[in-house]
């Protein structure tokens, strides 16, 4: 009963969002700045995960890869489809979930315990509009461009640490990576970054919109944000990968 | 003028206002008073519609609130102005940010003119110069004259302000009240605070309800305060020995049986 509460809350809330802005400029205003706070904010965690990941993916690999029937080539053919496929859009969409979600969702329960947006309300602008429609715009805009640098990274990170191991040339690397290559898997991936990046956003959002009573509930709310948006995340990423693949 | 008829409102199964009607003039400060759950800010939150009552009407210049499409309502909201119990500033913003953040998003005002009109309010509520603070450095009372500055930028016609004086001691609430007060003679609006402090009560009065459990117990003037026979009035406003003295002497003042102390030189003061 309560989660049917909460999915007709959430949409509801959705519905809210898309009413016509009271000034224009504010609002590309918000959106750049939550462009800023999600994009910027979050590139250097990013980098560093992508990096890493593509990194120990190669060592790894490698390991596995001990036949001397198997071409070298295969160890930059599978990081650059594991990073592309999964690590890239779904890795660092569960890391962004913490780190943006958890910030969507303080930072709008603190405005709503603190009276914040009941001021906004009064001045008679629409907060759903004004404060989460910015957001969510925001998510998808940036998020899949992260994506896409996670991508690289991961990949650089793999050529990096196989080369710094003395595990794969960097010549082999690169023939591995243009071998098979199917621009498809990008596609795919970008279609979960737009998918992820709407989780990381309105789920969190709906949480801190809605909470009530004081700092422990802010507190607790983007706890459940952040567990909500993990755990939806890897759902849609099954449905997704069963759909599309 | 706001018209309150018959609100009520209930959470769950708990009447939390019942059937309260009240009018509330412009140029006056219009005070709802009573003990903390009586249903004070229930009321404001129905009168600005933060919630929505389950009966009754709340009208503005003799348009019911509530039967009001979108539109009319934010443009009735665009004339409201709100102190809140927490003044409800904006932390990522500065003053100037502040009080600038109506105008911006409901003026086509050049960036001088609005800066023109911030600095005027700042200097009316006293923080001249204070425009580059963020609410994290300033002090409560600095906080509520900020929130007071936000909330008549763009000359509201109503204003209502949610315990002003709460969390201030008597010298910076005296300072609040008095603003709130000149305020609304100044601009003529229709001015509604929600306190449970008594020197407002005595000092910005001009109308005053007083809810207890929810209910209407009596509405009057801070004059008829000190002559009503109330029994719960007497004990919510005249708690203390001290207080219920002020109001005797007060009373003996009114009928002319002693010399009014506060029109007397002070030299003549004891």
């Amino acid at each position: 009963m309560r989660l049917l509460s909460d999915i007709g809350r959430f949409l509801l809330m959705l519905k809210g969002m898309f009413k016509r802005p009271e000034k224009t400029s504010m609002y590309w205003k918000e959106l750049m700045h939550q462009c800023v706070e999600i994009g910027i904010g979050s590139l250097g965690i990013v980098a560093i995960i992508s990096v890493f990941i593509g990194a120990v993916s190669t060592i790894q690999t490698a390991y596995q890869l001990v036949s001397p029937l198997v071409p070298l080539t295969t160890i930059a053919q599978i990081v650059r489809d594991t990073v592309i496929l999964e690590f890239a859009p779904t890795l660092v969409c569960i890391v962004l979930a913490g780190v943006a979600g958890s910030r969507i969702a303080s930072e709008l329960g603190n405005m709503r315990v603190s009276e914040q947006i009941d001021a906004l309300e009064i001045m008679g602008i629409n907060t759903k509009t004004y404060l989460i429609l910015p957001k969510i715009t925001a998510a998808m805009l940036m998020i899949p461009l992260l994506v896409i640098i996670a991508m690289a990274l991961g990949i650089w990170g793999g050529r990096l640490a196989g080369t710094a191991a003395g595990i794969i040339s960097p010549n082999i690397f690169d023939k591995g990576l243009a071998a098979d290559f199917l621009p498809y898997n990008v596609f795919f991936a970008l279609v979960k970054g737009y998918v992820f990046s709407f989780i990381i956003s309105s789920v969190p959002a709906y949480f801190g919109y809605y909470v009530r009573g004081g700092a422990l509930e802010i507190g607790r709310a983007s706890t459940k944000a952040v567990v909500v948006s993990c755990v939806l995340i890897l759902f849609a990423d099954y449905i997704l990968s069963a759909l599309l693949l | 003028m706001i018209e309150v008829k018959n609100i009520q409102k209930k959470f769950g199964d708990k009447v939390v206002i019942e059937e309260v009607s009240a009018q509330m003039k412009p140029g006056q400060c219009n005070l709802i008073i009573g003990a903390s759950g009586s249903g004070k800010t229930v009321l404001m939150k129905c009168m600005v519609g933060l919630l929505t009552p389950d009966d009754g009407e709340i009208y503005y210049q003799g348009e019911n609130f509530f039967s009001m499409n979108q539109e009319q309502r934010t443009n009735i909201r665009k004339e409201i102005g709100m102190l809140f119990q927490g003044s409800a500033l904006f932390d990522s913003l500065t003053v100037e940010q502040n009080i600038m953040f109506p105008l911006d998003m409901f003026t086509s005002d050049s960036p001088t003119q609005k800066l023109k009109r911030v600095n005027e309010v700042l200097e009316r509520v006293n923080l001249k110069d204070m425009n580059r603070k963020f609410p994290a450095e300033l002090s409560g009372g600095m906080k509520k004259r900020v929130a007071l500055a936000r909330a008549v930028v763009l000359n509201p016609k109503y204003l209502f302000c949610d315990e002003p004086n709460s969390g201030l001691d008597p010298q910076t609430s005296l300072v609040i009240d008095k603003l709130i007060k000149e305020l609304t003679v100044e601009f003529n609006i229709t001015t509604v605070v929600n306190t449970h402090d008594m020197n407002s009560v005595m000092e910005t009065g001009d109308y005053i309800l007083y809810m207890y459990q929810g209910k209407k117990e009596w509405e009057g003037t801070r004059k008829d305060i000190i002559f009503s026979k109330n029994q719960l009035l007497n004990d919510f406003i005249f708690a203390s020995e001290f207080l219920k003295d002020a109001k005797d002497m007060r009373m003996l003042e009114e009928t002319g049986k002693m010399p009014n102390v506060r029109n007397m030189d002070d030299m003549t003061r004891p």
